[in-house]
């Protein structure tokens, strides 16, 4: 015990000094902040109560998107970064369809049914926008050094972006409303009277569901098991007759149908999409996947579900305490500290990257 | 030998002077401009840059600014001097990189005489200093931060036909203090010079009168969830919340204050960046009852703007999108006087501009009869005739700006 305490001691650098010196720096500001502001009671716990409601549902669409983000590195070891293009080509596609429905009096009339059907629009449009994807842009560079698919995904990304410009017009659109969504429901009434916004429980409940779906999925059926064999090892997978270029194929339509899925949230919870829509919440969904552990599915759900949490308390708790003004402009700040000090001090992320037994 | 060697010199050096003076136009024009000159041949054009937003969420903006820009260039007769006028588009966005981008291609652009834009002031922050430095005049319609027109900060060949936010927060502060009674406020801006300085105008006006500003909050351009920084808000109890943001942040900061509990009876007020359609779009019901501060529509010359909403009417197929397209055309009609006063007419049609002449003239600009008013440009650059209005949205529908009884209605003043 002792002899390994001192081999490591002898192998700790001026820089692992520094690195522990910023973390501990920043920890005890996260202390001290959120010390000041809840001793001073600024916030009562109803509000701190929001504050986690709202950064859950925000969190659960990160969720979504990172799942894609984590199947397609655990199979591939590449970080797709026309992720977040994907997620915007859905909606925004599916928005035309809402508006056609809106016309003709079927949100009025059938809202839940017309509400699925954009759903499986954008989610339609997704999956074959991820899969034609990897066809036309991954699968001819599958043998080359890995910079070299990451720097393709980068010019898809803009690819996408600016071909859903020339292609919707470079303004935004307004979802419309969905009657059944609108206002609140009230939870235990006599006691608690919880009033939680209807849109934000449906987006949670449904992300949430979603993503034990495609848990199940990868877990429990047979190609399933074949995304997890490749992940493995995909020469020795071959061997064992599964079909790669299928299962990647597999990988990247469910990796696609949850952005999809994720982009239609996010439309009828901020009312607006725009083809640029993808890009802040690809980088969002790319940090939870490496907090939670890239490659790792529920690490992803995990990463997720905190980062949002964390964004819409952080500001508030912690910033607000040491004094800071305008709090909440810093909370991307917060975000991609976060990142950072996790790429540096646990690379591995919350749940560990378990290449082997992930995806 | 050397003798020779001179004598040739001496003979090649001839030649050339010959050459020259046989080559040389008869009345030529020298160019003693310290920014230079631009030459039009005849046939040429006379190219004027519409460097405003078109994409993204002022988009409605820009093109609201440039449908006012063609229309002055048709009532010029799409012509100046014998020289046709040719419109450049040019995308800034909103925001400082895109303006700085745009103003390099333009200052390297020998043939732009001058510039219309930017529609937003973080891309005109950037790109007014590079134009100047070009000599290239620019005319903003929209640019409204007090920033740009500060002596101390202001870039010499810049102008703008747009109010200055010194008086739109002092309007909207008045109009909160003692129109609505408010007394407790809370801002919110997004980071650009924009927003900043006029939510810091509004909260100093406010303040002056008595009332108190009890929180001064933030976002970022492309958030979306404001729930938890209007639950900070909350928390400080306001009676009103000023946030003089753009689209889409703006409605969202509306849709979503009202699900946020104890801002259920709170008024909210924006400004022009908000003043265009697509807030009804995106903020749908709970845009209804939302202030908004704009150029006064009704203190414009009430004929000419007639005459200019049916050649929109007529041109376009709808009413205007947003609040600066009458700006937009005095900025070209301007220009265009401008330009024949600096311009410099040769027998052949050929036209010289001397960039500082040209400035110098828009500068010397008094009492021109523009749509919006009379324009007299300030030492600063500040052109406009500025009378500011406070809306109210009344239909989450309804977008007309050319009745003051129609939604956004004017309530303000009396």
């Amino acid at each position: 015990m002792l002899e390994r305490l001192r081999y490591r001691l002898r192998y700790i650098s001026g820089t692992d000094i520094a690195l522990w010196i910023v973390a501990a720096l920043l920890l005890t500001m996260i202390v001290v902040g959120s010390y000041n502001i809840l001793t001073e009671g600024r916030y009562t716990g109803r509000q701190w109560l929001d504050f986690v409601i709202s950064g859950l549902a925000q969190g659960s669409i990160y969720a979504l998107i990172a799942l894609g983000y984590t199947m397609v590195y655990g199979i591939l070891f590449m970080i797709n970064f026309a992720h977040g293009e994907v997620f915007m080509s859905g909606p925004f596609t599916a928005y035309f369809l809402a508006e056609y429905l809106k016309q003709k009096g079927m949100f009025q009339s059938h809202p839940l049914l017309a509400l699925l059907l954009v759903m499986l629009l954008s989610m339609l449009v997704s999956t074959v926008i991820a899969v034609s994807l990897e066809r036309l842009a991954y699968r001819p560079l599958r043998g080359a050094p890995r910079l070299v698919p990451l720097i393709t995904a980068i010019g898809a990304s803009f690819f996408l972006q600016y071909t859903f410009r020339g292609l919707y017009t470079p303004g935004f659109k307004a979802y419309p409303e969905v009657e059944p969504l609108k206002g609140t429901w009230v939870f235990f009434p006599n006691s608690l009277h919880l009033e939680i916004e209807r849109m934000l429980i449906a987006v949670f409940v449904s992300s949430v569901l979603l993503l034990i779906l495609l848990y199940a999925f990868v877990q429990f059926t047979k190609t399933g098991r074949a995304i997890r064999a490749v992940a493995e090892d995909q020469q020795a997978a071959a061997l064992m007759g599964v079909d790669v270029d299928h299962t990647i194929s597999v990988t990247f339509a469910v990796g696609g149908a949850a952005a999809g899925a994720a982009g239609v949230f996010y439309a009828l919870m901020f009312r607006q999409v725009n083809y640029f829509m993808g890009f802040f919440p690809g980088l969002k969904a790319f940090t939870a996947a490496v907090l939670g552990g890239i490659g790792n599915l529920p690490g992803a759900m995990l990463g997720g579900l905190f980062l949002g949490v964390f964004e819409s308390v952080g500001p508030s708790l912690f910033l607000e305490g040491l004094g800071v003004p305008a709090a909440y402009q810093l909370k991307d700040a917060i975000a991609f500290t976060m990142l950072v000090l996790f790429l540096i001090f646990r690379p591995t992320g919350i749940l560990g990257e378990r290449l082997a037994k992930r995806a | 030998m050397k003798k020779r060697w001179f004598v040739f010199m001496a003979l090649v050096l001839a030649a050339v002077a010959v050459g020259l003076v046989a080559c040389k136009p008869k009345p030529k024009f020298e160019c003693t401009d310290p920014k230079g000159c631009v030459e039009i041949k005849p046939g040429e054009p006379i190219r004027v840059a519409a460097a405003l937003v078109y994409s993204g969420g002022a988009a409605s903006y820009g093109i609201d600014s440039k449908r006012g820009i063609e229309i002055a260039i048709d009532d010029l007769g799409g012509e100046l001097l014998g020289h046709p006028i040719e419109l450049v588009a040019e995308d800034t966005q909103c925001n400082p990189e895109g303006g700085q981008a745009v103003a390099q291609k333009l200052a390297a652009d020998k043939t732009i005489v001058g510039v219309i834009g930017t529609t937003c002031s973080s891309a005109a922050k950037n790109a007014a200093p590079i134009l100047s430095e070009a000599g290239i005049v620019m005319i903003s319609p929209s640019n409204t931060a007090p920033y740009l027109t500060d002596p101390a900060t202001r870039a010499p060949f810049y102008f703008r036909t747009a109010h200055n936010d010194k008086v739109q927060g002092k309007v909207a502060a008045e109009f909160a203090y003692n129109e609505l009674g408010v007394r407790k406020a809370a801002t919110i801006h997004d980071g650009s010079v924009y927003a900043e300085q006029l939510a810091a105008v509004f909260a100093e006006v406010f303040q002056q009168l008595g009332g108190e500003v009890v929180s001064q909050e933030a976002i970022n351009v492309g958030d979306t969830d404001m729930r938890p920084v209007l639950t900070t808000i909350a928390a400080k109890g306001p009676d009103i919340i000023y946030f003089p943001i753009f689209n889409p942040e703006g409605p969202l900061i509306a849709a979503q204050s009202k699900e946020v509990e104890g801002l259920e009876d709170v008024k909210l007020m924006g400004a022009d960046g908000l003043f265009s359609k697509e807030f009804i779009e995106v903020a749908g019901e709970a845009a209804v009852g939302v202030y908004l501060s704009s150029p006064d529509f009704t203190a414009f010359n009430p004929e000419r703007y007639e005459e200019f909403i049916k050649k929109h009417e007529e041109k376009y197929g709808e009413k205007p999108i947003s609040a600066f397209h009458a700006h937009a055309y005095d900025a070209m009609m301007m220009l265009a006087e401008a330009i024949k006063k600096a311009a410099v007419v040769m027998e052949d049609g050929t036209i010289y501009i001397p960039r500082t002449a040209l400035r110098d003239a828009v500068a010397a600009t008094k009492d021109f009869q523009g749509v919006t008013g009379n324009l007299t440009c300030d030492a600063n650059g500040d052109c406009a005739d500025p009378h500011i209005a406070v809306y109210q949205i009344t239909s989450a529908t309804e977008w007309d700006t050319t009745d003051p009884n129609k939604s956004p209605v004017k309530v303000w003043p009396k």
